[in-house]
């Protein structure tokens, strides 16, 4: 080779186009955006139905998830996806995404070994660091109320 | 440290006698779409899963090659096969009905200019009257193998390439008429360092070079003696890693490269990023566009050069690299 892997690794980077942020940034705001424009607008429907604000909450987060689920069963969630990039990813409708798609995509090796097992592959890791992540911050807050 | 030349292979018997082509719809829908033996547009043909339609995708380009020479699975000498599945699935289950002997191979991307040197060799040798090459990607089923469920909304960095959901088989027999293959170089495994799993192009950039250089010394030759030298799926920032690394040397290599992986979709319409790669990619272009090209004259000689990405998703996960390599196959008019 008439080059090191150093110069090699610049090189790669020279070449290799960045994502255009003036393009991305923007919609990821837009759609993420208006996303959580229609969590709002659930959230006061609920409400103005005569929920709680805790009931209404939950039922704003269940909606999103139920939407979210429909639209990647209609293909459409990982196309609005392209455009939107965190945008559909932050919001609760990614995380419903992350599960739905890999139950949909896994089902071909069977309800157990496929659909079951692969559901949380890219799910799992944000439950079991946001679940450990909650638990640590519950024995902080406990020490805290003894003192 | 003297580092090691390799042989080139010289040819005088090896003819590729027909070959044929599938691709999906996305491919299909490329600025080579209507050359292609076989679309099959949703994608799966029928089957039930994508594994299973990869299978089929080898399958109906074999046949349309068997076909085209008159050939029955009982005149068939020998089989090359591989695939970019887990255990060359797509080889194993799509050609297992042709009951031919069968050697599965695996060099990623670059497994059809593998079988395509190996069954020029086992024909020039005298051991088989013919053997087949084939090889097949498809998008649906290396998404879920190598990176995400198709429905799943992460987005694809610029960098990375859409694999082809193509199939690609040739069929080598002692010289009857062109194509024929003259000469072919075996690629070794580069290291380059790259361990983007979005960047194909530049784990392979290096390898190509590689191969490139040695099969033009061994040669005599320079890359304006050639039509055209075309590479498998660099895509465009291999491409241009590609030119660079020539440029180094003195050598203007963009005036006589093709690569299958630019060439495959048109990316200012499709939505392929990079450029499209898989085993598929150059295996159709090559078998439904470039030797149809070399066989009518239209091309006099060619360096096809594919190159694969080395890549385990294990071993990347453990901070290892992705190594390149590219195998080069010259074919010629006459």
């Amino acid at each position: 080779m008439n080059i090191s892997n150093q110069e090699y690794g610049e090189l790669a980077k020279r070449v290799s186009p960045p994502s255009s942020m003036a393009k991305t940034i923007p919609m990821a705001f837009l759609i993420g955006g208006a996303i959580c424009t229609l969590g709002e607008a659930l959230l006061n429907m609920y409400t103005a139905l005569g929920f709680s604000q805790d009931d209404a909450g939950a039922l704003t987060s269940m909606s999103l998830i139920f939407l979210s689920a429909l639209f990647t069963g209609f293909k459409l969630y990982d196309r609005i996806a392209q455009v939107a990039g965190a945008g559909t990813l932050v919001p609760i409708t990614g995380f419903a995404n992350s599960i739905v798609s890999p139950a949909l995509e896994f089902k071909s090796e069977g309800y157990v070994l496929g659909l079951g097992a692969k559901m949380f592959v890219i799910a799992g890791p944000v439950l079991v660091y946001g679940i450990s992540a909650s638990i640590v911050y519950g024995i902080i807050y406990y020490i805290q109320t003894l003192l | 440290m003297a580092i090691c030349e390799g042989k080139t292979f010289r040819y005088s018997n090896a003819s590729i006698i027909s070959y044929g082509s599938v691709v999906g719809k996305v491919e299909s829908d490329g600025p080579f779409g209507d050359e292609f033996d076989e679309i099959i547009s949703d994608n799966k043909g029928g089957a039930d899963t994508w594994e299973q339609a990869e299978a089929l995708f080898q399958q109906k380009a074999l046949k349309h090659a068997m076909e085209k020479a008159g050939l029955v699975p009982e005149k068939m000498d020998l089989i090359f096969a591989g695939d970019l599945l887990n255990q060359c699935t797509g080889s194993s289950y799509g050609l297992k009905d042709f009951y031919v002997p069968f050697l599965g191979i695996y060099g990623a991307c670059s497994t059809f200019a593998e079988g395509l040197l190996l069954a020029g060799a086992m024909v020039n040798a005298g051991y088989v009257d013919n053997a087949a090459a084939v090889s097949s990607s498809h998008f649906s089923s290396a998404e879920r193998q190598f990176r995400f469920p198709l429905n799943y909304g992460g987005v694809r960095t610029p960098t990375a390439q859409w694999t082809a959901t193509a199939s690609g088989a040739a069929i080598v027999a002692a010289n009857q008429k062109p194509p024929f293959i003259k000469a072919a170089t075996v690629g070794k495994i580069q290291d380059m360092g790259i361990s983007d799993l979005n960047n194909m192009g530049a784990a392979m950039a290096g390898a190509a070079y590689d191969t490139i250089s040695r099969h033009l010394k061994h040669m005599g030759s320079h890359p304006e003696d050639y039509d055209a030298i075309i590479t498998g799926d660099l895509g465009e920032v291999g491409s241009n890693m590609l030119y660079e690394l020539f440029r180094r040397d003195g050598v203007a290599l963009e005036q006589h490269h093709k690569d299958c992986g630019l060439l495959i979709y048109d990316r200012e319409k499709q939505d392929v990023h990079a450029g499209g790669s898989g085993c598929g990619c150059s295996a159709s272009m090559m078998c439904g566009h470039f030797l149809k090209h070399v066989e009518n004259g239209d091309l006099k000689r060619i360096l096809y050069v594919a190159t694969g990405a080395l890549m385990s998703p294990t071993m990347v996960q453990q901070g290892g690299n992705i190594p390149g390599i590219a195998h080069a196959v010259e074919i010629v008019n006459r």
